[in-house]
């Protein structure tokens, strides 16, 4: 019973995927003028280079860092929507740190990371706080924080880190001592791959095998029933939001440190609110976190390098994500499906009873 | 008398897979009050939601007079003349009387809402079927028993000839009971067609005609009321023999366990809930707490498990002062809870049974040991539990929300009843559940008792606070009203005459519920 169930969700997952890409297919014939190269570049692109493999896991990284900061927050049912700005934040406090600290090679990006993940903490755990202190809306506030944190960051970078001789408004050099190593060679795929399957395995771990996770899972599941049982939900509700901004400060700095070689972002980059859509692909469960993510990054660079090779814009993507939201969320879609394959086997079941 | 409907071998299946009707067969008279009764999860209430159109079956027909007919909807049923009246009241709180009874059909001057009219159709329907209603009043401001004749108004509004009833006695004191039977029969002799859904083989041998057994789903037979006894229907239901009392020795008394002294509870309006509570209760005893829903119990409860911060008095667990203990402090002192709604804080319903059984000691050894879970011995534990408590699944690993009521329950009882509480505070412990779970978990809290635990029991069901109290107090309107140091000799009507606040002991009776202290 429980098996079958975990299939159809794979399997409603598959088809809602599907009929993304046959709607993907169907704008593509509409507005393209060479539509069989258009969609090649789309679906074989990201794979018909050593490259192009490399920008699809460079991209999975951060967007599994931020899967797992969203997916630990809503498994709590904290809406807290500030994983965008902990992720800016995480990435300017690695910046502060790789430019005004001089420490020996390992030891640096470490420190590097960790304040990033402590400065991610603050910017999603302020929200947390007034939500259990004065019953905010986490939703609301934390949506407001990811402003917050963006101009304050470039504030920081801009008064403090500055290049002048740039020409942009772009930090110094990073020190070399704090940049993350690049693993395999004639692509940027870097140490962070390795970080964040170790931050999978550390969440998966967390959420199923400890005190602190189950607590969580219970509060989420039912806060009433948590209370009831004498679980502190409040406390619950502010270390589900550290942690999930302190994961998503990490990939912030991870992504800056294994990435880039100055701070030069001048907008949010997006990473948090992606960082939802893997979340809800993966249903929360940090074990599909990485499937999630992979998906969303093989997505994105397929459209970028159809947008480069052919006459369709990578918009396309939008497109492709809504639909799957849309179709994931809505819990009755192919519920019918389903209910037949479950009277079937119910049948069955029965008269093998009866037989007996 | 002529046949009214049929449903011809219906066959429904829940989409978590349950089987809750197979082929069952049913039939009504016309003018009969026509009883459905069986266990929980037995499928009489999804026979009857079908027959409201709220569900499809996969199989099976139903014909009126004769003619197929198909009920995609609620709508579609209330036009064929099936109404319903919902365990669960279906009515909007904030709306009066005659609004909530017009509601979808509202009588209309020119565009809006004519108030005066739907208030004048509201009495007239009152006044035919002699039901009396205030049509003005606030929906939440009336007692239960009244929103019930709301509910069966507003069906017969809709021009319902069949009527379904869904455990409609479950909140009702036996006063209102003995009222709501009279109005049966006279919608009867209206020629009105009733069904009634209920557990309680009492009252369906007092009103009904005929009666179906269900169980597991099935159809097990359809008698005339007259040919069979109580004994014969709960065999028929369960299966088997059901003792309905339950074998209890004497109490031993220990030492006094819990203290409530002069309780007093305020709600957020700033009504005084509790006035005045004072008992007390030993280790080894269970003291009943009887008392017609909403005249303070459940603030009690609340208070004694941290849920609730008392306004002012002193409660006592083992000589310590609990009044602003958190809920896990409560716990701590080996305290449990069977809360009163079981589905919104007895369980999580979407995690498994494993899940909900360790909740209350998932942080204690050896489940946990600093922090991490001991997922070896939690499978063993509710393995365990499971089986002790004959929790009927496929797997420990199932959703609990797909069992059945009684189930559900017995999954409460399993977690409450396996850290060995010194105190259990018991609300409602056997509401809507089948009379096989019932039995057993009266079983297990009398086998707590034995084993020394204090119980402190709160139930709006009389047979089952007379039959396992040891002492009991009964509640009205936030006060004890009466004491019996001993239920042996006492009648469901004398009990009714306290709980309806017609009757008051004196507080030198009273106070008999308070040992004093050596």
């Amino acid at each position: 019973m429980k098996n079958n169930r975990i299939n159809f969700e794979w399997i409603r997952t598959s088809v809602v995927i599907i009929i993304a890409l046959v709607f993907t297919l169907i704008i593509i014939l509409l507005v393209s003028n060479e539509p069989a190269n258009a969609l090649r570049e789309f679906l074989i692109g990201p794979v018909d280079s050593m490259r192009h493999i490399g920008n699809v896991i460079e991209l999975m990284i951060p967007l599994i860092f931020t899967g797992l900061a969203v997916s630990m927050m809503f498994s709590a049912e904290q809406f807290n929507l500030a994983a965008e700005g902990a992720f800016f934040a995480g990435a300017i406090a690695a910046a502060a740190i790789a430019l005004s600290l001089d420490l020996p090679i390992i030891i640096h990006p470490v420190i590097a990371i960790l304040g990033g993940g402590i400065i991610g903490a603050l910017i999603t755990g302020i929200p947390a706080f007034l939500k259990v202190k004065w019953n905010a809306s986490e939703l609301v506030s934390s949506l407001m924080f990811n402003y917050l944190a963006f101009f304050m960051g470039i504030y920081v970078i801009n008064y403090y880190y500055r290049d002048a001789n740039a020409g942009a408004m772009v930090s110094e050099k990073l020190d070399i001592s704090a940049l993350l190593i690049r693993l395999i060679p004639r692509t940027r795929i870097h140490m962070g791959l390795i970080i964040a399957l170790i931050f999978i395995a550390a969440a998966y771990y967390f959420m199923f095998r400890t005190k602190w996770g189950y607590a969580l899972r219970v509060t989420g599941q039912n806060s009433k029933f948590a209370e009831y049982s004498g679980i502190n939900t409040l406390r619950v509700f502010l270390y589900a939001q550290l942690i999930g901004g302190f994961i998503a400060g990490v990939g912030g700095a991870t992504e800056l440190l294994g990435m880039y070689t100055r701070f030069s972002w001048q907008a949010l980059p997006g990473y948090g609110w992606d960082g939802i859509i893997v979340a809800i692909l993966a249903r929360n469960n940090p074990l599909f976190v990485p499937l999630a993510a992979l998906f969303l990054a093989y997505l994105r660079i397929g459209a970028d390098i159809m947008a480069r090779m052919s006459d369709v814009q990578n918009e396309v993507v939008a497109l492709i994500q809504g639909i799957i939201i849309v179709l994931v969320v809505a819990e009755r879609f192919l519920a019918k499906y389903r209910h037949k394959w479950v009277y079937k086997e119910a049948k069955t079941s029965i008269s093998e009873a009866e037989e007996e | 008398m002529a046949e009214l409907l049929e449903m011809k071998s219906i066959t429904k299946v829940y989409p978590n897979g349950i089987v809750a009707n197979y082929k069952v067969d049913f039939s009504l008279e016309e003018g009969e009050i026509h009883a459905v009764v069986g266990e929980n999860g037995a499928g009489k209430s999804t026979l009857m939601k079908i027959l409201f159109g709220m569900h499809s079956p996969e199989e099976g027909d139903i014909f009126l007079r004769g003619e197929k007919i198909e009920l995609a909807s609620s709508n579609k049923a209330i036009e064929k003349g099936i109404g319903m009246v919902h365990q669960h009241f279906m009515l909007v709180p904030s709306l009066t009387v005659a609004e909530n009874i017009v509601l979808g059909i509202e009588p209309k001057r020119s565009f809006l809402f004519d108030k005066e009219k739907a208030i004048k159709i509201t009495e007239e329907l009152a006044k035919k079927y002699n039901l009396k209603v205030d049509p003005r009043a606030l929906v939440k401001d009336i007692p239960v028993g009244l929103k019930q004749k709301v509910e069966i108004l507003k069906a017969l509004l809709r021009g319902a000839k069949i009527l379904i009833l869904d455990e409609p006695t479950a909140v009702l004191t036996p006063q209102e009971t003995g009222e709501l039977f009279r109005e049966l029969k006279v919608l009867k002799e209206k020629g009105h067609t009733i069904i009634f859904i209920s557990h309680k083989l009492k009252e369906v041998k007092a009103l009904c005609d005929r009666l179906t057994v269900m169980r597991n789903g099935r159809n097990v037979g359809v008698h005339q009321v007259s040919d069979v006894t109580e004994e014969d229907i709960s065999r028929l239901m369960v299966g088997r023999d059901v003792i309905l009392k339950v074998e209890k020795g004497t109490a031993l008394p220990k030492e006094t366990i819990l203290q409530v002294k002069k309780i007093k509870q305020k709600n957020q309006f700033g009504q005084t809930v509790l006035n005045n509570v004072s008992f007390s209760l030993k280790a080894g005893e269970i003291l009943g707490i009887a008392g017609v829903e909403g005249n303070g119990q459940r603030e009690l409860v609340e208070v004694l498990t941290g849920l609730l911060n008392l306004t002012s008095g002193e409660i006592y667990v083992k000589g310590n002062l609990i009044n602003n203990y958190s809920i896990k402090a409560i716990r701590d002192l080996n305290i449990s809870h069977i809360p009163e709604d079981r589905m919104t804080y007895g369980v999580a319903e979407k995690m498994s049974i494993e899940n909900n059984l360790i909740a209350d000691k998932y942080d204690k050894e050896p489940y946990s040991k600093k922090g991490i879970l001991n997922i070896k011995h939690i499978k063993k534990k509710t393995v365990e539990q499971v089986e002790e408590f004959r929790i009927k699944c496929n797997s420990p690993l199932q959703e609990v929300k797909m069992l059945s009521g009684g189930n559900i329950q017995k999954v409460v009882v399993a977690r409450e009843f396996s850290s060995d509480p010194e105190l259990l505070i018991a609300d409602q412990p056997t509401r809507g559940i089948d009379v096989g779970a019932t039995e057993f978990i009266r079983k297990r809290i009398i086998h707590l008792r034995d084993q020394g635990a204090g119980v402190l029991l709160v139930s709006a069901d009389l047979n089952e606070v007379m039959e396992l109290s040891d002492r009991l107090v009964v509640f009205f309107n936030g006060e004890i009203y009466a004491y019996f140091s001993d239920t042996s000799n006492l009648t469901e009507e004398e009990l009714g005459l306290y709980m309806l606040g017609v009757k008051r002991q004196n507080n030198e009776i009273i106070r008999g519920a308070i040992y004093e202290e050596q």
